[in-house]
């Protein structure tokens, strides 16, 4: 019971937290603009440039950040329970990098700009064929090592594609593109890849939000977990697909942005009693806030130069990554 | 002017016969002075109309990729490279005793003139390179310099502005108008976010979309419904790429066209 009541403390907390930060990320910008007239055009928006900047501009900034956070945060919890393997996220997993693919060879073939939903679409099935190519590889039953190498492999695989299709293409702007797609980007992001991805996100986001329950008993082992009515081949299905559709959407407006799936459950598990049921949605505010935060800060670090995402998800990621490494020995020893 | 006294100089007797480009930029300078026959080779960006004012001369000259063991195989007797072009090539085709001659980029009308000289000089056609001066002079002299209060902004996709240093802020300057990214303190080519112009809103927005839609996410800012709409608000020019590449005769296009723009809009023309 308490434990229930602290939970709901967590995720008041974490929602409050998601609420500030998304404020805070309307109010940063590389333009000098005052902070109370920004809140006013957006309660009543009148014909001015700032009306424009904040919804056009600002507005779907924040809410990538937040939708692309809570994804990311989401789908690494529940592939850490599915596949019982703490060192599992769709960034180290390949799934993000997959996604991406995707959504290249969707612009560079021109399918993107005669059918808008070619792109998260691509992007989809990009992260599906990872998904289910990790399956192939490193099956439910892999040990951990298997899992993340055959990741590593997808997304070294991915990450090299990607960069083929781009040094392939005859426009000046692709080669750059490569840094775009491999550390991701909310920058000059529009309204138009909010509808795009909006519900693909949600749509993955549901199905991965009423995992908790099956997870909560897969901790007790499959075995156990079947006796209790849990479909393990239900919940591979419905795991894979969630986690498609909401980080192939993400990944194909924003490009793989890393990290933050492995960080926030681990975060946050000690703090739920390590009960998945509990841990999802405290993962899904805890990767808003992480994006949010991290969005923030690469727009006060270097507001000019478009620092990218991914950059500072893996600065602070990768260090905890190796901690995780560490600490994953130790206890095998 | 340091570089073109220290040029040497062909005599026609002593004119390159083999002259082997390896650089968009020299490409075309080449292309616009050279004797027939004696231009053997240029670079493949040549004939690519991203980056070449004049790809569709260039359909005329076989092409190379700049790689030290094909240029050598032409066995030039004039290697033209841009300051750009990479070094190891560079040393090695130096090192198999081949002449080369490096340009730097054109980023003045100063720049124009005096690498046209050069390249007269080196391909033993003065008089050619004189007569071309003189009717970018000519011309120019014609487009008249009155200055307008009016600004404009060059527009490249992922939001990049072309600032001082470059040719299009030449191209700015010499049509009297001024360069927004410069008051933003750009310098070379900056990045300008996209809620940084809109607040700017230029008078004049030159973009350098291609106009055959989004193939790249770089262009996607073209795109975006913030940049639509200050774009219908503004007076907007489509140069793509090759206007602000290279220097030749063809920047005088570039003026011409920012200064009927800025005509336009004091006469309060459509």
């Amino acid at each position: 019971m308490r434990r229930a009541a602290g939970t709901k403390v967590l995720l008041g907390g974490l929602s409050l937290l998601v609420l500030m930060l998304f404020f805070l990320s309307l109010l940063t910008g590389p333009a000098d603009l005052s902070p109370v007239d920004s809140l006013r055009v957006l309660v009543s928006p009148d014909e001015s440039a700032l009306t424009l900047v904040m919804w056009e501009i600002r507005l779907p900034r924040a809410l990538l950040g937040l939708m692309i956070g809570a994804s990311l945060g989401l789908s690494g919890a529940v592939l850490q329970g599915y596949l019982r393997n703490p060192l599992a996220e769709p960034g180290l997993l390949g799934v993000s990098a997959s996604a991406s693919l995707g959504a290249v060879i969707a612009i560079h073939s021109g399918l993107a700009a005669a059918f808008a939903l070619s792109l998260p679409l691509m992007a989809l099935l990009g992260a599906l064929a990872s998904v289910l190519a990790l399956h192939l590889f490193a099956g439910r039953t892999g040990s951990a090592l298997t899992v993340i190498l055959a990741g590593v492999a997808l997304s070294s695989l991915a990450g090299a594609m990607t960069s083929l299709v781009l040094n392939l293409s005859s426009n000046p702007f692709a080669a750059l593109e490569i840094v775009f797609w491999m550390l991701g980007s909310l920058a000059d992001r529009s309204m138009v890849h909010v509808y795009l991805a909006a519900p693909f996100m949600l749509a993955g986001g549901a199905l991965l939000a009423g995992l908790g329950r099956m997870l909560d008993t897969l901790t007790l082992g499959p075995d156990t977990a079947a006796s209790m009515g849990t479909s393990m081949r239900r919940l591979g299905v419905l795991a894979t697909f969630g986690t498609a559709l909401s980080v192939g959407a993400a990944a194909a407006v924003a490009g793989a942005i890393g990290f933050v799936g492995l960080i926030v459950p681990h975060l946050l598990r000690p703090l739920v009693g390590s009960q998945p049921s509990r841990l999802l949605p405290a993962s899904a505010l805890g990767g808003a806030c992480l994006l949010l935060a991290a969005d923030v800060a690469v727009r006060l670090i270097a507001p000019e130069r478009d620092l990218k995402l991914g950059v500072l998800t893996a600065a602070i990621g990768a260090p905890f990554f190796l901690w995780l490494v560490i600490k994953h020995r130790r206890s095998a020893a | 002017m340091v570089a073109l006294a220290a040029a040497p100089t062909a005599s026609a007797e002593t004119m390159p016969q083999r002259v082997v480009s390896m650089n968009v930029c020299t490409d075309q300078l080449a292309m616009l002075l050279a004797a027939d026959g004696q231009l053997i080779s240029v670079s493949s960006l040549a004939r690519d109309a991203d980056y070449s004012m004049l790809a569709e001369d260039a359909a005329a000259y076989p092409i190379n990729y700049g790689r030290a063991e094909e240029i050598h195989q032409l066995s030039p007797d004039l290697v033209l490279a841009g300051t750009f072009t990479t070094r190891s090539t560079v040393a090695m085709l130096r090192r198999l005793g081949i002449h080369v001659e490096e340009f730097a980029p054109e980023t003045s009308l100063d720049d124009i003139r005096s690498n046209l000289q050069r390249m007269g000089s080196l391909l033993g056609r003065e008089d050619e390179a004189a007569e071309l001066v003189a009717a970018f002079d000519t011309r120019l002299a014609g487009l008249g310099s009155d200055r307008s209060d009016l600004d404009v902004a060059i527009y490249e996709p992922d939001s990049y502005a072309l600032g001082p240093g470059t040719l299009a802020h030449a191209v700015v300057e010499a049509a009297g108008l001024t360069n927004v990214a410069d008051a933003l303190g750009v310098t070379g080519m900056g990045r300008v976010p996209l809620e940084v112009m809109v607040m700017q809103a230029p008078d004049i927005l030159v973009t350098t979309d291609d106009g055959d839609g989004v193939r790249v996410r770089a262009e996607e800012n073209f795109a975006h419904p913030a940049f639509r709409r200050v774009a219908a608000t503004s007076r907007t020019l489509s140069l793509p790429g090759p206007h602000w590449v290279c220097g030749g005769p063809f920047t005088l296009d570039a003026i011409e066209l920012l200064q009927n723009a800025a005509a336009d809009i004091a006469d309060g023309r459509p």
